[in-house]
């Protein structure tokens, strides 16, 4: 197994347990981190601590173990507050997910920033998560979606872009890693152009956190939303960060407990934030395991983790680039974790079908991205996406679980 | 490979193979007095079914569409297998297919003809509905719902 000088990737894979498990006789080859990615011993471990140990309703209780998961809850938000860089715990607000982060966004932000004719500036490349939550706030308050373009490498053509930020743009929300291409976009850039207008910048990180040191000070954004499951902590908790001064101006998301100051009939005043957007009993072990996540991932440090990936990635790239017929969809300058591909003849559904019997798991489909697909001029796409556990070998079998795909098809 | 996870060859059978690389009935039709349209969300597929209905019985289908091979060659196979058919029988045969391809029957492959060459499609989860979009199809463009019918 080649790896990095200095990345023990026997002793990364020895922590993730479901790496063990075998399809037909072989290890699995997991190769759909982009999806979700699988969770080390040490976030189980973290989760089931708090069940076992530590586990009542948080922020109310007076006995004993209410405040030991109220400490952990809270804890974790200063350990996520850490992670991305920002400058308070208090700008932390927990989450479902990106989906529900974006959403979050999109409503509130949207209703205080929001007017007839007003423009959001999204691009191409853009998950569902970044298009419908805006889609539907427009309709509310009669603002327009506009898209910036992509090139044929799959980057954001930024004179499309500086084209359409016009003062009509109140806000501009962008990918920071796209999930269907792996290009990583050039963030600070599109910040300072926003900024020149005054509109409000939101970055969709779910692809990015597993992958790139996350700063939220340093990327010039206002807010920043990103997924537990796709950085190896559990499914169904996230972080939305925002200014404070944000957080503080726009209105609340749901109502409900916990997110209140004063409730009459007449009227209720609101918590400050983060309260403010955690109505209801929140997810209260997930975060205490994401925190666990970000310390695995800063224990093994971003440099080497994005470093093994690229490598694992770029052997991928050449070693699809050998198997004809077969066309790379994203060609980014700089990209990180994930290779889309097409193979002439071959719809991806029938690749994925085969590389399942392989043992080797893929994503097949339109990602979530379907303008992008569009844009593109195909209906779907293969993806293998890379994780700090993935390694040439597994690229090895995808590249010869490929080659039985083209023996089936291609008589 | 492990007993319980068979060849992928035992879904990709060659007339399936044969049927996607050269579809039988592909291309719009004149004189169709029936029509739906099918669309599979998960995977983007897409499907229009064509049909000639006279005095109740099917007389010709044919469809367009952009697909997998396994909805290419459902929709190629029982487009072969309408004609003739009353439209009662044409649905009858649309339910014993989805039985067959989502396990829960094995009996009705003899009465399945070419069609039964999909029942490899039952150990296949996620790729059940590739087999029974063309079916879906089928049903809306007898039933004349307008509605185009959906895998999901």
């Amino acid at each position: 197994m080649t790896a990095a000088p200095g990345y023990d990737l026997e002793r990364v894979r020895a922590d993730f347990p479901i790496l063990r498990e075998e399809v037909g006789g072989r290890p699995i080859a997991y190769l759909d981190n982009a999806a979700s990615s699988q969770k080390p011993q040490r976030v189980l471990d973290a989760v089931n601590r708090v069940y076992e140990t530590g586990y009542a309703n948080i922020h109310r209780g007076v006995h004993v173990l209410s405040e030991r998961a109220t400490e952990r809850y809270e804890r974790s938000r200063r350990r996520m507050a850490d992670f991305i860089g920002a400058g308070s715990a208090d700008e932390v607000v927990f989450v479902r997910g990106t989906t529900e982060g974006l959403n979050l966004v999109a409503s509130c932000l949207g209703r205080f920033a929001l007017g007839e004719g007003d423009e959001v500036l999204l691009t191409e490349m853009e998950h569902h998560s970044n298009i419908v939550p805006w889609q539907m706030v427009a309709e509310r308050t009669g603002a327009r979606l506009v898209a910036a373009p992509v090139t044929d490498e799959g980057e954001i053509d930024l004179d499309g872009f500086a084209a359409r930020l016009t003062d009509r743009t109140k806000i501009v929300s962008v990918v920071h890693v796209s999930n269907a291409l792996g290009t990583v976009n050039p963030v600070s850039e599109i910040a300072r152009l926003a900024a020149e207008r005054g509109a409000y910048f939101v970055l969709d990180g779910a692809q990015a956190a597993p992958h790139l040191k996350i700063d939220v000070r340093r990327l010039g954004c206002d807010f920043y939303v990103l997924s537990g499951h796709k950085m190896y902590g559990p499914s169904g908790i996230g972080v939305l960060w925002g200014r404070k001064s944000l957080l503080e101006r726009i209105p609340p998301y749901q109502g409900g407990g916990e997110m209140i100051r004063t409730v009459r009939f007449e009227r209720s005043t609101y918590a400050d934030p983060p309260a403010k957007f955690e109505a209801g009993t929140p997810n209260i072990a997930g975060p205490v395991g994401l925190a666990a996540a970000a310390d695995y991932l800063e224990d093994l440090g971003f440099p080497a983790v994005g470093s093994h990936e690229s490598s694992v990635r770029e052997y991928a790239e050449e070693r699809l680039s050998e198997i004809s017929g077969l066309r790379l969809i994203g060609t980014a300058r700089e990209k990180a974790g994930v290779v889309s591909f097409v193979v002439d003849g071959i719809h991806p559904h029938d690749l994925g079908t085969v590389l399942d019997r392989e043992g080797v798991a893929v994503r097949t489909g339109h990602h979530c991205a379907q303008p992008l697909m569009e844009r593109f001029g195909v209906p779907a796409t293969a993806r293998a996406s890379f994780g700090l556990y993935n390694t040439r070998a597994e690229v090895d079998r995808l590249a010869a679980g490929l080659g039985i795909a083209l023996e089936v098809f291609r008589p | 490979m492990s007993a319980d996870r068979g060849s992928v060859r035992d879904l990709y059978r060659e007339v399936i193979l044969d049927h996607s690389r050269r579809p039988r009935n592909y291309g719009a039709m004149d004189g169709a007095n029936r029509s739906g349209s099918g669309f599979n969300p998960l995977c983007g597929d897409r499907l229009q079914l064509f049909l000639r209905v006279e005095d109740g019985t099917v007389r010709q289908a044919s469809f367009t569409g952009d697909g997998c091979a396994i909805s290419t060659a459902s929709a190629s196979l029982l487009t072969e297998a309408l004609a003739g058919l009353s439209e009662s029988r044409a649905l009858e045969l649309v339910d014993r297919f989805r039985s067959m391809a989502a396990g829960r029957s094995e009996a009705h492959e003899h009465t399945l003809g070419k069609l039964a060459v999909f029942a490899g499609v039952r150990d296949y989860p996620a790729r059940v509905k590739c087999a029974t979009l063309a079916g879906h199809t089928l049903r809306a463009a007898l039933e004349q719902s307008g509605e185009p019918a959906r895998t999901e």
